[in-house]
């Protein structure tokens, strides 16, 4: 177990240096960089830019720029943002919090409304539910999420039930912990829903369709025909086979986590890590995409280790030592 | 045997008229247009003891019939009277006692038993539910024992069904059906997944528990040669009516039906 636990982390080292490598060298083929829309302005005398230039490095060529990167994360110095002006772990490090804490309550959301509802879509299939639930559940997976979230804004401002934006009130800093805690909840509801409501369409569907496609295996009938109450086949011989591919689709889901958010942050001014890594990219701020990237990255795999971990846990069948 | 019954020549299994037909639904608001005859007007003792062969072709409604009679499958008509009792009218609460007096051998190995389940755990659950007194200590007991009656090892409870060969997992599937002490076993196509020289073995060892145990069988295959060496009683089945009723051997040395004769003709001889 330990063996396989290192040599997945020991995969990492490759896939961070190839991508982040490909990350640079596309930074520095698209046109221009962080100081461009410096040199836009007249009023910058160019002798500054030319300072700026050396300072930042950007007159070395790309590798020799890569390679002190590199040099420096190696020493856990992830660099310092052009554009915001502070180290990036800081910055990385304010947004993640907000954005795990929303992919957290969302995919729980998701997942706790997906199976019971795909469960009971599949046991009564072809009734009255089953047929709403599938038809809802087109509906939710047709809609946009930036319109579920203008919905979501246009709710929360004509009722005022809801915070229209953010993810702390104003006066945060001044609750007590708990307030925090409260204060924090109500600022995901809204988030969580228009987040969720996508993937609880999903998975509704994949839970179903694996639901019925286990519940004809012949150990469903063996089960019956020993006489276990249908209640307990439904649970112990069904859905614990039937929920295999719904645990490797988590691994994915995990990695998605961080970019997925983007556009549901932009309307709902949700101060997130999609947020901060479209206005880095736009801005070619350079060791904030840099690290970002990495991030994804460590997610992906870590993301795919946990599911496979789960996997191993949940399905004797898969045992990770004997893989290669 | 705890036989209450007064007379044991009467046959356990007597099933009368016994129909399963399933609704077909068609046009825009899938109303019911037709029905699928699966097994139709049927009717054969099970006598005691012995064993009764059900051979057909694929979706004869053999299988259909061994479903029917634990209520595996939807009853349209007819009876089912097992050691006197009538089955058809029973509620699924009411049915739970005889599940443990008819099991059943499923056709196919690899998927009857559940890939998450230990062998201890498969052949346990049915203790659990008809023997709910025994302690933990004697469950495991027996289950040790039921693996040894079928040929495999104790220590093999803790493994699962994936470690096991076809002709393995058969026969932990025959101990799990054995372990309730049924007094009826609904063989389902129980050696048609297996390679010639293991269906050899299942089917000896079917018999040696079945001299041991004085257990009556339902044995259903498509594969003549089998039912002829294990019935003492062969059925006929074809598109969901049963054809020909007789002997073993009466149907091997004079059969009636046309569809019987076609049947002995697809036998490989060698």
């Amino acid at each position: 177990m330990l063996a396989f636990l290192l040599r997945r982390l020991l995969t990492l080292v490759p896939l961070l240096l190839g991508v982040t490598l490909l990350a640079f060298l596309l930074m520095w083929l698209a046109p221009g960089d962080f100081l461009t829309p410096m040199k836009m302005q007249r009023d910058i005398p160019a002798d500054l830019i030319q300072q700026l230039e050396a300072d930042f490095g950007l007159n070395r060529p790309w590798y020799v720029q890569y390679g002190y990167w590199l040099g420096n994360v190696l020493q856990l110095n992830l660099g310092y943002s052009w554009s915001f002006k502070v180290p990036v772990s800081d910055l990385i490090g304010s947004r993640l919090f907000s954005t795990f804490l929303l992919s957290l309550t969302s995919t729980l959301f998701a997942w706790v409304v997906a199976i019971p509802l795909g469960v009971l879509a599949a046991i009564y299939k072809d009734s009255i539910f089953d047929r709403v639930s599938s038809f809802l559940a087109y509906a939710a997976l047709s809609i946009p999420e930036f319109f579920l979230a203008l919905l979501a804004v246009w709710f929360a401002a004509v009722t005022g039930w809801f915070p229209v934006g953010g993810a702390t009130s104003i006066e945060y800093d001044y609750l007590s912990a708990g307030g925090q805690f409260v204060d924090r909840l109500y600022h995901l509801i809204l988030p969580t829903l228009v987040l969720g409501i996508g993937g609880v369409a999903g998975l509704m569907r994949v839970m179903r369709a694996n639901f019925l496609d286990t519940i004809r295996a012949e150990y469903v009938q063996t089960a019956r025909a020993k006489g276990v109450p249908e209640g307990v086949v439904m649970f112990k011989h069904v859905l614990r086979n039937a929920l295999n591919p719904l645990i490797s689709a988590f691994g994915f889901s995990f990695s998605g986590l961080l970019s997925g958010a983007l556009i549901v942050e932009i309307v709902m001014n949700y101060p997130g890590l999609g947020n901060l890594i479209y206005q880095a990219l736009l801005r070619e701020d350079q060791f904030v995409v840099l690290a970002s990237i990495m991030l994804s990255c460590v997610m992906l795999v870590l993301g795919n280790l946990v599911a496979d971990l789960c996997l191993a846990w949940s399905d004797p069948r898969i045992r990770l030592e004997n893989q290669e | 045997m705890t036989d209450t019954a007064p007379v044991s020549s009467a046959p356990l299994l007597e099933v009368e008229n016994l129909r399963v037909h399933y609704p077909l639904r068609g046009g825009l608001l899938r109303r019911v247009v037709d029905h699928v005859r699966a097994v139709d007007d049927v009717s054969f003792p099970g006598a005691r003891g012995r064993t009764t062969g059900l051979v057909g072709e694929s979706g004869s409604g053999k299988t259909t019939i061994g479903r029917a009679l634990i209520k595996l499958a939807p009853i349209t008509g007819g009876s089912i009277r097992f050691n006197g009792t009538e089955l058809t009218t029973l509620s699924n609460r009411e049915f739970l006692p005889f599940r443990k007096r008819v099991q059943m051998i499923f056709q196919d190995p690899f998927n009857s038993l559940n890939p998450r389940m230990t062998v201890e755990a498969i052949i346990r659950e049915p203790l659990d539910i008809h023997f709910p007194k025994q302690g933990v200590a004697e469950k495991r007991e027996r289950v040790a024992g039921l693996l040894r009656r079928v040929g495999l090892e104790p220590d093999h409870m803790h493994r699962y069904p994936h470690q096991f060969s076809g002709g393995q997992r058969q026969r932990i599937g025959i101990a799990r059906a054995l372990a309730v002490e049924p007094e009826f076993i609904i063989c389902d196509e129980a050696v048609s997944a297996l390679d010639v020289s293991v269906q050899a073995q299942v089917v000896n060892l079917l018999q040696d528990l079945q001299a041991e145990l004085g257990l009556t069988y339902l044995f259903i295959a498509h594969d003549l040669a089998v039912v002829e060496h294990i019935s003492d009683h062969v059925l006929v089945m074809h598109r969901g009516k049963l054809v020909e009723s007789a002997s073993a051997e009466e149907i091997y040395r004079e059969p009636k039906a046309d569809y019987t004769r076609k049947l002995l003709d697809a036998v490989p001889r060698l």
